[in-house]
């Protein structure tokens, strides 16, 4: 998030994009509601007729993945309008013009063609985004989940530099996270292209940082990411995995390419509290301890930085995932000794110049939010005030592309898959609790209008 | 309630701006007496079970009886007795214990936007009560227990700490939640070696509030199916084995793999679920140990 979550409450106008809030982050929710009682606009663009949906101002139900037609044809319209933030984006953004020419036959009338939302509709959000006091755009897997994720969210972001709506009070971008730490295993360099803090694993001077501190040499080449991993175990060029807290087979697309993928591994470990699905096909499974058994951090969806502090001891024949990270490399002949996760996270803030002020001691009474550069840094609330990371921000032209796979003959029906408010993720925790009681088992939503076939 | 120097009534402090000059007692023998009247009529039709209640210990009406030394006494007469509402597994309501005090309507109304609850009938019948007394999942509740963190007696509870132990026995500790990206912060109700349930931690984003399940949703956590030993396959069967050999198997096919096929041959995944500091282990173990930038996690999808 650009953004706090506090700051979602101030906004004069809120633009809701494939967020199910109430169901997927109810407490963020909250902070929606407070936002309407205090006068705030809520667009909501979904193809369901979410909770949010029915307390919205207005509801852009498009058809499924034709998220860019749509805002596309509002930033036509904008800059048809001259209605467009032009001091901003003389000052802090570059590419103007090949987003004008990008736009050419985006009108609203033509993306009423493709996405269904009347082009009078069109054209009032487009006009209410761009007037807005303070707009905040949040949006999470809806508008991220498809072949075309990234381009979708380039579409928004140049909605939002082009109407300056960005790097004030409440005003933003805001990807609202899954997971509890998905922020923290991506600063933390759990990615193939870069090192802790986003540092490019293919630049000589961070590498030299890193291989100095860690005392061995480093790969100057990107890593597979995880699809790669899965065709490349297919093809039989990946030999073995390690894998920690993740149920692929049933998180990743397309569960089948996922087991073919890891049985023809010739090694796969996994470690985990449960036996999951993906467990059953390892050959070594190494039981881990839950958050309530170890001490640590985990990092929010507003660049927050909290403690995790161990309520019990681990669970009779469990360890923390961080002492048996370091047995492992340990008989890997590469010994990392740590007293505890302090430790740890001080070495992480000498390496990580976003997480350099941060530490335990600050943390114990309350959390920080990323960029902290300095033990006297407050933390950041929102970014992106005076510049963006690069200087000027790019207005990206993006291309509207079809959905990969669209309803025919064979299989008429489109499937979207989403959150429940009682359940999260694969289950493995969620199916495990009272909550079976009342909601036992994935159920399938049909509209009520779709023919029995 | 407070005492304002000329005026006529008590007014409740909650709901009274101060203003320039104003000169405010908080605990004058007018305040102090008032309510006191106030907790002998509480008290009055009120049920005698401090010695079997979970909120013993934490309940507001216990603390300002023994605040201004209350007992039972003047105003005995009728006596509310609802049947204890159980039928959901989160919330325990025990309607006999309620005063009416209406924290629970407006936190539902105002904070959460559900109106699950409300105000019905009058008088001395007056009851906070579901439409039609349905259940609560009838109603439309959303677990999220918000009302339970704000009821100041023994009316609402949560069903899973029930009878787990007194208040001044169980051990809070502050933590962060570990489901959605929110972050909340939960107090763990700890006794023993077991989470017994969950509580707002009253700081960070959520404040007071949770959801259903940041606030009740850790049985896994003492699941019977937790793994306690380190498992290896051999001839298609799991087998348990000691923490030695489950390092030592993976470390050395490990090892193998790297000397046959190299090291961008292995790969790690790593977890939005498990902590910065191991998350950065990871990394260290992949690149500098393993040798390869093979790691990813769930973020890709």
């Amino acid at each position: 998030m650009t953004n706090s979550i506090d700051e979602i409450a101030g906004a004069s106008l809120i633009l809701a994009i494939g967020t199910n809030t109430t169901e997927a982050h109810p407490v963020i929710s909250l902070r929606i509601r407070k936002a309407l009682q205090r006068g705030a606009k809520l667009i909501v663009v979904d193809p369901r007729k979410t909770e949010l949906a029915e307390l919205a101002t207005s509801h852009l139900q498009l058809k499924p993945g034709t998220d860019i037609a749509l805002f596309n044809s509002m930033a036509r319209y904008i800059l048809g309008e001259r209605i467009w933030n032009k001091e901003f984006v003389a000052e802090r953004c570059e590419g103007l013009e090949g987003l004008r020419e990008s736009l050419g036959e985006f009108t609203p009338e033509y993306a009423q063609t493709i996405t269904g939302i009347p082009a009078a509709l069109i054209k009032e959000t487009a006009r209410a985004y761009a007037q807005a006091e303070r707009a905040t755009i949040l949006y999470t897997m809806g508008l991220t989940q498809h072949a075309c994720g990234t381009d979708n969210v380039l579409a928004v972001a140049n909605l939002a530099l082009l109407c300056g709506q960005i790097g004030r009070e409440s005003t933003g971008l805001n990807p609202l996270r899954g997971q509890n730490n998905v922020q923290g295993a991506c600063d933390m360099g759990g990615l193939p292209n870069v090192l802790p803090g986003y540092q490019q694993v293919q630049d000589e001077g961070n590498r030299k940082i890193f291989s100095g501190a860690w005392g061995a040499a480093l790969s100057d080449k990107p890593g597979l990411t995880l699809g790669e991993m899965m065709d490349s175990a297919l093809q039989g060029t990946l030999k073995a995995m390690y894998i920690t807290g993740e149920n692929p087979i049933l998180s990743d697309a397309d569960s089948n390419h996922v087991q073919k993928a890891l049985e023809k591994l010739d090694f796969l470990v996994v470690q985990d509290m449960f036996l999951t699905d993906t467990a059953k096909l390892a050959d070594v499974v190494l039981p881990a301890a839950s958050f309530a058994e170890k001490e640590g951090t985990f990092t929010n969806t507003e660049r927050r930085v909290q403690r995790v502090r161990k309520a019990i001891e681990p669970i009779a024949g469990a360890k923390p995932d961080w002492q048996i990270i370091c047995a492992l490399a340990a008989e890997l002949g590469y010994p990392m000794k740590y007293a505890g996760p302090k430790e740890i996270f001080e070495e992480i803030t000498r390496l990580t110049p976003s997480y350099r002020g941060i530490s335990y001691q600050r943390l114990e009474k309350e959390g920080i939010q990323w960029p902290c550069p300095s033990e006297e840094h407050p933390g950041t609330k929102y970014l992106h005030n005076q510049t963006f990371v690069r200087g000027k921000a790019r207005l990206t032209p993006v291309n509207y592309m079809q959905p990969k796979e669209l309803p025919d003959e064979k299989y008429p029906l489109m499937l979207n898959t989403g959150r429940r408010l009682q359940h999260y993720h694969t289950g493995t925790m969620t199916l495990r609790t009272e909550i079976t009681q009342i909601y036992g088992s994935e159920k399938l939503d049909i509209n009520p209008g779709m023919p029995k076939t | 309630m407070v005492e304002v120097v000329g005026w006529g009534s008590l007014p409740a402090s909650c709901v009274t701006e101060a203003r320039e000059g104003m000169v405010v007692y908080t605990e004058s023998d007018q305040v102090t007496e008032a309510r006191s009247t106030i907790l002998e009529l509480l008290l009055a039709n009120h049920p005698d079970d401090c010695l079997t209640c979970d909120k013993a210990g934490r309940c507001s009406l216990q603390d300002f009886s023994y605040r201004y030394g209350i007992r039972k006494g003047p105003f005995l007469g009728e006596r509310k007795a609802y049947p204890l509402d159980q039928e959901n597994p989160f919330i325990l309501r025990d309607m006999s214990k309620c005063i009416l005090c209406g924290k629970c309507v407006r936190v539902c109304s105002e904070v959460v936007g559900r109106n699950v609850v409300d105000f019905s009938f009058r008088g001395f019948a007056t009851k906070v009560a579901t439409p039609l007394n349905c259940g609560l999942e009838e109603a439309g509740c959303v677990f999220c227990g918000s009302c339970v963190e704000v009821c100041p007696v023994g009316a609402l509870s949560e069903k899973q700490m029930s009878g787990r132990g007194r208040s001044w026995q169980v051990n809070s500790v502050t933590t962060t939640c570990p489901y959605c990206g929110v972050g909340c912060q939960v107090n763990l109700q700890v006794k023993g070696n077991r989470v017994v349930g969950a509580k707002s931690a009253g700081t960070g984003i959520n404040g007071k509030h949770l959801c259903i399940k940041g606030r009740f949703a850790y049985g896994f956590i003492h699941h019977p199916e937790r793994l306690t030993r380190p498992l290896i396959k051999r001839n298609g069967q799991f087998e348990e084995v000691s923490w030695e050999e489950a390092l030592h198997e993976t470390g050395s096919r490990l090892r193998e793999i790297k000397e046959l096929h190299g090291s961008d041959a292995l790969a790690v995944l790593a977890s939005a679920r498990i902590t910065n500091e191991e998350n950065y282990l990871l990394g260290k173990l992949a690149r500098a140990a393993l040798g390869t930038n093979n790691i990813d996690h769930c973020a890709r999808l």
